[in-house]
């Protein structure tokens, strides 16, 4: 009995593993930022060349860092979500508007609207290389001490943002 | 090439017009993520002309597409040399089976720069491997390097050799033993076995004869 019993057993195993790996994707890679300090940064605002901003004037609150830019078309599509997260006032969404250029960058949130408390301008993506940037759109969320808690890679959804980013945020406000 | 996560806007303008009501979901946004190849878009009979000279324009136009994609040579050779030697050794996340070298993706130039930039700076390979190790994370290394996550990777084809080695020398050892141990046949055995051996043999051979 045991002679079948092993292999069957190994066989059984493998198809396990093999059945989890399908079901994952290949295109996301686990950022090892994650629990680590926001990597930081200080550069030029988007809509105010005069002023900067940097991820140490977040200090002391929970809050979303959204890479985007105007040519990135999946950040169309999560834009709505992002509005209506911004009129919901739940957390405060700062941005960073990657490789992208000024005017359509301001272009593009004069017309679709700006979610964005403020955006910072990263035109040459040197801030989206230290964040582990691979694929805009990417949403961080940072703790009150600066450390970054989760990362979602492509387009935030519905789903990501009740059963991933909101509950996270509420707990770690809690903190 | 580019990444789905990061295509330029989806429409091309003039190619849409008047066909709004005939591809809804090419004209949704949100259901087309990604341009679709021009040639697909374009109803065959109607356009088949116009996707023809959109292809050869394509076709044309492909070499500079190339051109651009080259990446500088900095002014100095040595320093480039290793910059490429070193970029061969780490994946592009955008094109996920690319090296830094040979990835046409924005991304990969902006490392590439960086890594110019880092090494003009007198940082040595395996600095500048770890700075981007900590941003992207082991994935950028196509030959991982050795610690408790990446072990299994490592040895796991030798466990599995060694262990399989072993398995095969356990059941010949028994075996061996068993075959050892049994009892030799008595006499009487032996005459019964080449009796029924050779009615068996002469059956065998009666049929074939018939």
């Amino acid at each position: 009995m045991l002679r079948f019993l092993v292999p069957l057993g190994i066989f059984a195993a493998l198809v396990a593993f093999l059945w989890v790996g399908l079901g994952k994707d290949p295109s996301l890679v686990p950022s090892p930022l994650i629990g680590k300090p926001a990597p930081a940064f200080r550069v030029v605002q988007l809509h105010d060349p005069n002023s900067q901003i940097g991820n140490a004037d977040m200090l002391g609150k929970v809050w979303l860092l959204n890479v985007w830019a105007s040519w990135c078309a999946s950040c169309r599509h999560e834009h709505p979500l992002f509005m209506e997260l911004a009129r919901a006032r739940l957390v405060p969404i700062y941005g960073l508007n990657y490789k992208d250029k000024r005017e359509d960058g301001v272009n593009w949130l004069s017309q679709l609207g700006d979610p964005y408390v403020v955006s910072a301008f990263d035109a040459d993506g040197r801030v989206g290389i230290d964040y582990g940037v691979y694929g805009v759109p990417e949403t961080y969320v940072i703790d009150r001490q600066g450390i970054i808690r989760y990362k979602h890679v492509g387009p935030v959804t519905m789903e990501a943002l009740q059963t991933k980013i909101l509950p996270l945020v509420k707990e770690l406000e809690k903190i | 090439m580019k990444h789905l996560l990061e295509t330029p806007k989806n429409s091309i303008p003039g190619i849409f017009r008047g066909e709004k009501q005939k591809w809804p979901l090419l004209r949704n946004p949100s259901l087309a993520l990604f341009p679709a190849p021009a040639a697909f878009v374009l109803p065959v009979p109607h356009h088949f002309f116009f996707s023809l000279l959109l292809l050869a324009m394509l076709w044309i136009a492909m070499p500079l597409a190339v051109a651009g994609e080259a990446q500088p040579v900095a002014e100095d050779p040595v320093l480039e040399k290793r910059v490429m030697a070193l970029a061969e050794e780490l994946r592009c996340l955008k094109c996920q089976n690319n090296t830094l070298a040979d990835s046409p993706s924005e991304l990969a130039h902006d490392l590439l720069r960086e890594i110019r930039t880092l090494m003009q700076s007198g940082k040595s390979d395996a600095e500048v491997v770890a700075y981007l190790v900590e941003r992207y994370g082991e994935y950028v290394r196509f030959r991982p390097s050795m610690n408790q996550t990446t072990a299994l990777l490592w040895f796991g084809p030798l466990i599995l050799i060694v262990g399989g080695a072993i398995v095969l020398l356990i059941t010949l050892l028994r075996r061996r033993k068993r075959i050892a141990a049994a009892t030799p046949l008595s006499d009487a055995e032996r005459t019964r076995a080449a009796i029924l051996l050779n009615k068996k043999m002469n059956d065998g051979a009666g049929e074939a004869g018939t």
